[in-house]
C-alpha cells in the first residue's frame, strides 16, 4: 500500500479491486460496486468504487492524486476545480461513476515542480497565491477560461456577443467561482493576463 | 542569542538576498498539486480509516439518549465513538481538547460521535444513523441583550480596563463631543483547508499529521487530551491551507482521529466538514462598541473613550479586545478603555486576524471621520493634529520604537489624490455615486521566542529546520533569504524544512509575529554557525566575509563546502527577546485610501480603488508582504459589505454554516490594489529589525471603506456589515 503522494500514482490493473474496498466488502451487505474506465492526465485508469464516490474522491483517495483539493465538498469554493473533457467542473459535485471513457486533467497533469505549465509559471511570477490550498483550482480554472473566451462562450459581464474581449471584468466574472481566502485575486489576474497575452 | 539591545548594523542589512522579490522558494509545489496538507499523507500513514465527525444539533442542553447500533452495523463501519464509549481524556484547558465527555452539549457544532469507516462514504452515510434525542435547554445567544450582564474578564490578551487621568470631567468640558455606538458581527475565519487530520500510532507514539498555526500549542494540546507525554507526539503541518486564528486551537479532528487509530490499531484521517467548522471551531465575536471623543476646536483630543462588549462561552472567557487599538493610536490627556464580555452559549470565540483592532478600528476609525465632519476638518489633518510619539497611556517614558502614522497618511493622500475627495454626496458619474474614504493602521509589534538548526553540508548546500509554519505568509522564502543572507550562499543553495516537532522549536504563526521571530531565530542559528565555520577556517569571525558561497578575510577565501567538508557543520540556536519591548511601545503603521461607487438606485457598492500605505520595519520580502497585505485589505472588505455569521437566536447557531452563505469576498469583488511600504528598519524589534505585517494589512480597511460609503452617500451606517438593504433605506432619491 504504499504509494508516493508526490509520485505518479500507480497504474490499476484494469478491473482491479483497490485493497480496501476489497476486505471491506466482506462480511457485511455493501453498497454495490460500479466499475469505471476513465483518463486522468493521458493515462488509462480502471476503478471499482462505491456509486456514491465523488470524482474528487477518486481522484483524491483512491488515485492518490491529492493536488485537486477539498474546499468546501459542496461545489462553494472552486478549490475541487478539474478539467473533463476539456472543461472545466467542480469535482466535488459529481459522482466518478458518471464519467465512464472521459478525459481528466487535474492540476498533476497540467504540469510538474520541474516542468511547469505556463499558467503554473505565472502563478508562481506573480504570487498569485499564498496558503497554496484554492490554487490548484485557480489554475484549472484559469487555463479553462482563456479556452471559454477564445470559444467565444459569453459571460454576465459579456457586452458584444459577437467579439468577447479579454478584459480584466471577463477575467474576475469567470474566476469568481474560486474563492481564495489568502486573497491573492489581483495577482492571480495579473499571471492570466500575462498568459493570455503571451499566448495571442 | 538575547535581543536586549538596539541592533547596530549585522549581515542581515546587506539586502542582497534579505529585502528581495523572491519568487517562493515552495512556488513549484504548490502550483503544481505537489504540495502535502494535513489530509494527504497516503505515503506516510498508508491504509488509513475514514472518521466522520457528527455535531450537536441544539445549541444547549444535554443529550438524553444516543443509540449507536444502527450506525455500528452499517456497513465497512469498524468504530462508533459516543460519550458513552469514548475514552477518557485530560481535563478541558487552554490547549487541551477533550471530546465525547459527556452528555452535556455547550454549543451547536459540538462533537457528539465519531464514526470510522474503511470509506468516507460509509462513514458519512453511518453517522446519520445515530439516533440522538437531547434534552434542550433555553440559552442566551443575543449579545445586545446581554449587554448589560457583561463584565470585565480577569485577563486577556490585553488589560481588560485602562483608565487615564479623568475622562468623565474632560468629556464633560470638551468644547465637541462625539458619542457613538458601532455595531460588529461574527465573523468566521473561513479559511479554505478544512481542519484535518491523520493519526499514525508505531508502539506508544503518535504521528499526527494536522493543520496547525503553532506546531508546539498542537502538541501541548493534544499530548494533555490524551494524557500522553510531549515527547511521544510528533505533529506536522508542512503546508497549512490558510489559518486566520482558527487553526491556533485543537479541535475534534485531531483528537478523535489519534483516539480512533489508537483503538482501531491502524491510521485514521479525520477533516471536518465544512458545514460543521462554522459552528465547530471558533469564530470572531460580534462586538458593541461605543466611542466618546471630546476635543478642542482645533481638534486636539482632550478625552477618548471606548468602550467594547462582546460574548464568549463561560468556559471560554476570550473577550473581543475592540478597544485596545485606542490606547495606542492617538493623544488626549483623559482616556478611558473598556473591553467586557457577557456569556453567551454560541460556539467558542476565539481569534480571527487581528483580533481587537480588526474590528476596533471599524468603529474608532468611522468616529475619527465623523469627529473630522463635525469640526469641519479634513479627516487627515485631525488624525495628524493627534499624532503622538508614545504610548499615549504611557507617556513620553515610553516612546514608539517607529511609527510612520503621519507619513503613511501623507504619501498615501498624495498617491490617491485625496485632494479630490468633495463634501459627502456630490460627486457622481451617471448612475454611480462615487467617494472616497481613509483610516489608519495600527497593530502591535509583537515577538516570540523562536529556535532553528542550520546544517552546511559539503556541498555547500544549507538546510534551514524549524517548528515555524508557512501558513500562505511565505515562511519558507523570506527564513531562506535570512539564511542565504547571513551566509552568504544563493537562495538556491538553501532548504527549508518547517512545520514538525521534530525541528527545534518556534514561534509559529500568530500575531503577526512569526516573520520577525523565525526570521530572528534563523539569524541566530546562523550567527552560530558563522562562528563556527569561521574558527574552523581559522577565521577571525568579526573580520569574515561571507560572500559567493565562501568565506573571506583580506585576500584569503575559502569555499563553505570545503570547511563543511564531508562530516557537515550543525549549528542550533534561538532569539529570546529582552525588555526592549517594555522601553518602547512597539506597532506596525500604515493607512487605507479607498474610492467606492454607489449605485444610485440600488445602493450596489463597488470597490474602484485601494491604496495602503504600510510601515512595518524592513520588509523581508516585498513580493509575499504585499501579497499579505492584499490579503488583509481584501478580507477587510469582506468585513465591510459581506462578511456575517448570522446568529439563529432560536436555535444558538450560526445559520449560514458554508461558503455559500457566509459571504467573502470573489474575484469580481476585488479591483486591482495598490501597496506602498515606507522605508523603515526598526533596530527595537529584533536583529532583523522587521515588525509585524501579516495584520496591519486588515487593520482600518474596513472602515476606510465605510468612510468612502458616506462619503459618496452622505449615509452613515453603524451596524456592520454595511449591505445594500440597510443602505438602501437611507439613500437620498436617485434624482438628488
Amino acid at each position: 500500500m504504499i504509494d508516493d503522494a508526490h509520485a505518479a500514482p500507480r497504474r490499476q490493473a484494469p478491473g482491479s479491486a483497490m485493497t480496501s474496498e476489497a476486505s471491506m466488502a466482506a462480511g457485511s451487505a455493501a453498497a454495490p460496486r460500479l466499475d469505471l474506465r476513465l483518463t486522468v492526465n493521458g493515462k488509462e485508469r480502471s476503478l471499482r468504487l462505491d456509486p456514491r464516490v465523488t470524482l474528487l474522491d477518486a481522484l483524491r483517495e483512491h488515485l492518490r492524486l491529492t493536488g485537486s483539493k477539498k474546499g468546501c465538498d459542496h461545489g462553494q469554493c472552486g478549490a475541487c476545480t478539474v478539467l473533463v473533457n476539456g472543461r472545466r467542473i467542480n469535482a466535488c459535485l459529481t459522482l466518478a461513476v458518471m464519467h465512464e471513457g472521459d478525459s481528466v486533467t487535474t492540476i498533476e497533469g497540467l504540469g510538474t515542480p520541474e516542468a511547469l505549465h505556463p499558467m503554473q509559471a505565472a502563478f508562481v511570477r506573480h504570487d498569485g497565491f499564498q496558503c497554496g490550498y484554492c490554487t490548484p483550482g485557480q489554475i484549472c480554472s484559469s487555463v479553462a477560461v482563456l479556452e471559454e473566451i477564445r470559444a467565444g462562450i459569453p459571460s454576465h459581464v459579456t457586452e458584444d456577443l459577437e467579439r468577447i474581449e479579454f478584459g480584466e471584468a471577463e477575467l474576475r466574472e469567470r474566476m469568481s467561482g474560486n474563492i481564495c481566502r489568502c486573497a491573492a485575486y489581483p495577482n492571480i489576474i495579473e499571471a492570466i493576463r500575462e498568459v493570455q497575452e503571451q499566448g495571442a | 542569542m538575547k535581543f536586549d539591545t538596539p541592533a547596530g548594523p549585522n549581515p542581515s542589512d546587506r539586502g542582497r538576498v534579505l529585502g528581495q522579490p523572491r519568487d517562493r522558494i515552495d512556488g513549484p509545489l504548490k502550483v503544481s498539486g505537489r504540495a502535502p496538507y494535513a489530509y494527504e499523507y497516503h505515503a506516510e500513514a498508508p491504509g488509513a480509516a475514514y472518521g466522520w465527525i457528527l455535531g450537536a444539533s441544539i445549541g444547549k442542553g444535554r443529550i438524553a439518549r444516543i443509540d449507536r447500533r444502527a450506525a455500528e452495523a452499517a456497513p465497512g463501519v469498524l468504530l462508533v465513538l459516543t460519550h458513552e464509549n469514548a475514552p477518557e481524556q485530560g481535563e478541558d484547558s487552554d490547549y487541551a481538547a477533550p471530546q465525547l465527555q459527556g452528555p452535556e452539549i455547550l454549543h451547536y457544532g459540538q462533537a457528539v460521535a465519531l464514526v470510522v469507516a474503511e470509506s468516507l462514504e460509509e462513514a458519512r452515510a453511518a453517522a446519520a444513523l445515530i439516533d440522538i434525542a437531547y434534552d434542550a435547554a433555553p440559552g442566551h445567544y443575543d449579545l445586545a441583550e446581554e449587554r448589560d450582564q457583561a463584565k470585565l474578564p480577569e485577563s486577556g490578551q490585553t488589560p481588560p480596563r485602562t483608565d487615564v487621568g479623568d475622562f468623565e470631567t474632560g468629556y464633560a468640558r470638551a468644547p465637541v463631543t462625539l458619542d457613538v455606538t458601532y455595531t460588529t458581527p461574527d465573523q468566521s475565519q473561513a479559511m479554505m483547508e478544512p481542519h484535518a487530520s491523520m493519526a499514525l500510532w508505531e508502539g506508544d507514539t503518535l504521528t499526527l499529521f494536522t493543520s496547525h498555526q503553532i506546531m508546539h500549542w498542537a502538541q501541548e494540546g493534544v499530548a494533555a487530551t490524551l494524557r500522553m507525554p510531549q515527547e511521544k507526539l510528533r505533529v506536522v503541518s508542512r503546508y497549512v491551507g490558510g489559518g486566520f486564528g482558527s487553526k491556533l486551537e485543537v479541535y475534534a479532528d485531531a483528537v478523535l482521529s489519534a483516539l480512533a487509530a489508537r483503538l482501531l490499531g491502524r491510521p485514521v484521517k479525520v477533516a471536518l466538514s465544512r458545514p460543521l467548522i462554522f459552528n465547530h471551531t471558533t469564530h470572531r465575536a460580534a462586538t458593541i462598541q461605543r466611542l466618546r471623543i471630546g476635543t478642542e476646536q482645533d481638534g486636539r483630543i482632550v478625552a477618548i473613550a471606548h468602550e467594547s462588549w462582546s460574548g464568549d462561552q463561560e468556559s471560554g472567557g476570550t473577550a473581543e479586545e475592540a478597544s485596545s487599538q485606542t490606547r495606542l493610536l492617538y493623544a488626549g490627556e483623559n482616556r478611558m478603555t473598556r473591553n467586557r464580555l457577557a456569556t453567551l452559549d454560541l460556539p467558542f470565540a476565539g481569534s480571527m486576524r487581528a483580533p481587537g483592532e480588526a474590528v476596533g478600528l471599524l468603529a474608532l476609525e468611522c468616529a475619527m471621520d465623523e469627529l473630522a465632519e463635525k469640526l469641519g476638518m479634513d479627516p487627515i489633518e485631525l488624525r495628524v493634529r493627534n499624532d503622538v510619539g508614545y504610548a499615549p497611556e504611557e507617556g513620553p517614558a515610553k516612546p514608539f520604537s517607529s511609527r510612520k502614522l503621519v507619513e503613511s497618511l501623507r504619501v498615501g493622500a498624495e498617491r490617491f489624490g485625496w485632494e479630490k475627495r468633495t463634501a459627502p454626496g456630490l460627486r457622481r458619474e451617471g448612475r454611480w455615486r462615487i467617494g472616497l474614504g481613509v483610516a489608519a493602521a495600527v497593530r502591535p509589534n509583537l515577538a516570540q521566542p523562536s529556535q532553528a538548526r542550520l546544517r552546511l553540508d559539503g556541498q555547500g548546500q544549507l538546510t534551514v529546520e524549524t517548528q515555524m509554519t508557512d501558513i500562505g505568509t511565505g515562511s519558507y522564502t523570506i527564513l531562506a533569504q535570512v539564511a542565504a543572507e547571513m551566509l552568504g550562499l544563493p537562495l538556491e543553495a538553501v532548504t527549508v524544512r518547517l512545520g514538525d516537532t521534530d525541528f527545534p522549536k518556534a514561534s509559529g504563526s500568530g500575531g503577526s509575529w512569526g516573520a520577525n521571530s523565525s526570521g530572528a531565530g534563523v539569524y541566530a542559528a546562523a550567527a552560530e554557525l558563522r562562528g563556527m565555520i569561521a574558527r574552523k577556517a581559522g577565521f577571525n569571525a568579526d573580520d569574515a566575509v561571507f560572500e559567493d558561497g565562501g568565506i573571506r578575510a583580506g585576500n584569503r577565501r575559502i569555499a563553505l563546502a570545503d570547511i563543511a567538508g564531508a562530516e557537515g557543520l550543525v549549528a542550533e540556536a534561538g532569539i529570546e527577546f529582552g525588555d526592549l519591548s517594555e522601553k518602547y511601545a512597539q506597532a506596525s503603521f500604515g493607512a487605507h485610501f479607498c474610492e467606492v461607487a454607489v449605485d444610485a438606485d440600488t445602493a450596489e457598492i463597488r470597490i474602484r480603488r485601494m491604496l495602503s500605505v504600510a510601515a512595518a520595519g524592513r520588509v523581508l520580502n516585498p513580493k509575499t508582504a504585499r501579497s499579505q497585505c492584499l490579503g488583509g485589505m481584501t478580507m477587510g472588505i469582506g468585513a465591510a459589505l459581506m462578511e456575517e455569521a448570522v446568529v439563529d437566536r432560536r436555535h444558538g447557531l450560526f445559520i449560514n454554516h458554508d461558503l455559500a452563505e457566509y459571504q467573502v469576498p470573489v474575484h469580481a469583488d476585488i479591483p486591482h490594489m495598490d501597496v506602498i511600504f515606507l522605508q523603515e528598519e526598526d533596530d527595537k524589534s529584533s536583529p532583523i529589525k522587521a515588525k509585524g505585517i501579516g495584520e496591519l494589512g486588515i487593520c482600518g480597511v474596513g472602515a476606510a471603506v465605510a468612510n468612502a460609503v458616506y462619503n459618496a452617500t452622505g449615509v452613515r451606517l453603524r451596524d456592520y456589515p454595511l449591505t445594500l438593504d440597510k443602505l438602501l433605506r437611507e439613500m437620498p432619491a436617485a434624482a438628488a
